[in-house]
């Protein structure tokens, strides 16, 4: 703050509490001429004002809150002037996060003169938590996920930070995949399940079919076939006339309609043999699919989350798909 | 000074201005001063301007009244910032006209929500929230997927906000400030957002928030 600013915030908070402290005293004295107790000389209303002083209670707690006033500008400071605690509630004034963390490391020196009370806070916290994170972090997610204590965390972290998209059951929803069954796009593995979690995952994404497929008719004929893939009873001129044109989609799903994971490929591309629908599974939802195109985005949370709670994260998504 | 307070006291306007003064004492030390800080008038390194689709979305954002219920300010408790993120600082709103700060905390805080759903989710939970969240009590706002936007007036917004902004923009090598939107942009602006629907608007608002700092 400049002197100006610094001047203008003292002159004008001190000034106005002894502006205070002179308007009580002046109150407290009897300018009116008339004895204590006494009429005022009028009525209204045959109401009859007196002139009685102000009540002692009242007058001891106004002056109280302004000795108060002053206790707490010697605590907390003014302007420029940080007190005699050196109290801030956060760093204001950082410019990007790099300057945001070289302050928080000064500030936590013991010399440095300043309490930041979040920095402290979260100082406090990690000494307590960051060796139970540590922990974790060192042992498998596979050792995790048999740990009821780590499940918990991981839980908890998941409804935070994942149940938004995923459910709070992880059951998902459509557009959103399931984690709790075995049918995976990128991968069921620990390894995989981290990855995902932690950098995110861009689906290679699906174009628009109906040109390529030569309009409604060419929609109409895959959609057919990948139903019947997984089992369902479908027009069988349709579906053969489908499954001429799959091969532009057996790119990415697969010769068989298998998926991309089982072709060893990180497309995203899901299995539509095993009759579970990302996206729906009703006739209108999959020629809607193939009409309009699809692109799932799992967003990264190493930024957000960190990577030793992205492990206990991982740890509870692999344990929902073990028996 | 016999009963001189009888004066304030049959005197309505005298005692209003006396009233006003007295209260004003709070806004001229607490308020006043910031207006001329270093913390509050210089955007963080990374502040961005908001692009003409995200300035749309914004508006929608406002006429909608998304900060009834969402506040765009982490306040510095661990507890916020585990959640949330970096706690908010004056640097990132110094462009904000009006800042949308916003109190109430019915749904969560959004100052650092860029980035962390998938467009396809923030069409989903806006169209019909509690397809993808069924505990929620957010309402649907699924005319946004209809509603088009015309661009008449967004290359008026990004020269207003030229103007509103034109002592607090970021500073080149020679200390010259640089203005948030060249004259390119606000010509091209309308281009860039007509025909576009609303949805989209508000998702490229609601991706853009928060990455100054993070």
């Amino acid at each position: 703050m400049s002197s100006f600013w610094n001047i203008w915030v003292w002159v004008l908070t001190l000034g106005s509490l002894v502006g205070c402290f002179l308007l009580l005293r002046m109150c407290l004295k009897n300018f009116a001429g008339v004895e204590e107790g006494e009429s005022m000389g009028h009525t209204f209303d045959g109401i009859e004002e007196l002139n009685n002083p102000l009540p002692k209670w009242w007058s001891t707690f106004f002056l109280l809150t302004i000795i108060w006033a002053f206790g707490y500008i010697a605590l907390y400071g003014l302007g420029n002037w940080t007190g005699l605690l050196g109290w801030k509630s956060s760093n204001q004034g950082i410019l990007n996060l790099a300057e945001s963390k070289a302050k928080t490391l000064e500030n936590l020196q013991k010399d440095s003169g300043v309490l930041v009370q979040y920095d402290r806070e979260v100082a406090a916290a990690d000494a307590k938590f960051g060796p139970i994170f540590e922990a974790y972090a060192a042992r498998s997610i596979e050792d995790l996920a048999t740990d009821g204590e780590a499940l918990k965390v991981g839980q908890r972290l998941f409804i935070q930070n994942c149940a938004q998209c995923h459910g709070s059951d992880a059951h998902g929803t459509t557009g959103f995949p399931n984690l709790t069954d075995k049918d995976w796009l990128y991968g069921g593995t620990p390894e995989v399940i981290k990855e995902t979690i932690m950098n995110g995952r861009i689906a290679s994404g699906m174009m628009a079919w109906e040109g390529a497929l030569g309009g409604d008719q060419g929609v109409k004929e895959v959609a057919a076939y990948v139903i019947s893939l997984s089992g369902r009873s479908v027009d069988p001129e349709l579906a053969k006339a489908g499954k001429a044109k799959f091969a532009l989609c057996a790119g990415c799903h697969g010769p068989d309609g298998q998926g991309s994971l089982a072709l060893g490929m990180p497309m995203g591309a899901p299995n539509l043999t095993d009759n579970i629908w990302l996206y729906g599974g009703s006739q209108r939802a999959i020629e809607s699919s193939i009409r309009n195109g699809r692109a799932g985005v799992m967003p990264p949370w190493k930024d957000i989350l960190g990577e030793e709670k992205v492990h206990l994260i991982s740890a509870y998504v692999y344990s929902l798909s073990q028996d | 000074m016999k009963n001189s307070h009888e004066k304030v006291e049959k005197n309505v306007g005298l005692f209003f201005l006396f009233t006003v003064f007295a209260i004003s004492i709070g806004g001229l030390v607490e308020i006043t001063p910031l207006f001329f800080q270093k913390e509050t008038t210089t955007p963080v390194d990374n502040l961005k301007p908001y692009t003409a689709l995200q300035m749309e979305g914004r508006d929608i954002y406002i006429r909608e009244g998304c900060s009834n219920c969402h506040s765009q300010m982490i306040r510095p408790f661990r507890a916020e910032t585990e959640r949330y993120g970096h706690y908010s600082v004056a640097g990132e709103s110094v462009w904000e006209h009006p800042f949308l700060w916003g109190s109430k905390r019915t749904g969560p805080d959004l100052a650092r929500v860029g980035g962390r759903y998938s467009d396809d989710w923030h069409i989903a939970h806006l169209t019909d929230p509690r397809s993808v969240v069924p505990e929620s009590n957010m309402p649907a706002y699924s005319w946004l997927n209809t509603n088009t936007l015309d661009g008449e007036l967004i290359a008026r917004k990004l020269s207003t906000f030229n103007f509103l902004t034109r002592n607090r923009s970021h500073k080149d090598e020679n200390g010259n400030a640089i203005p948030l939107y060249t004259q390119a942009e606000i010509d091209g602006a309308k281009d860039a957002v007509k025909g576009k629907t609303e949805m989209s608007a508000l998702i490229a608002y609601l991706q853009s928030l928060g990455h100054a700092l993070k």
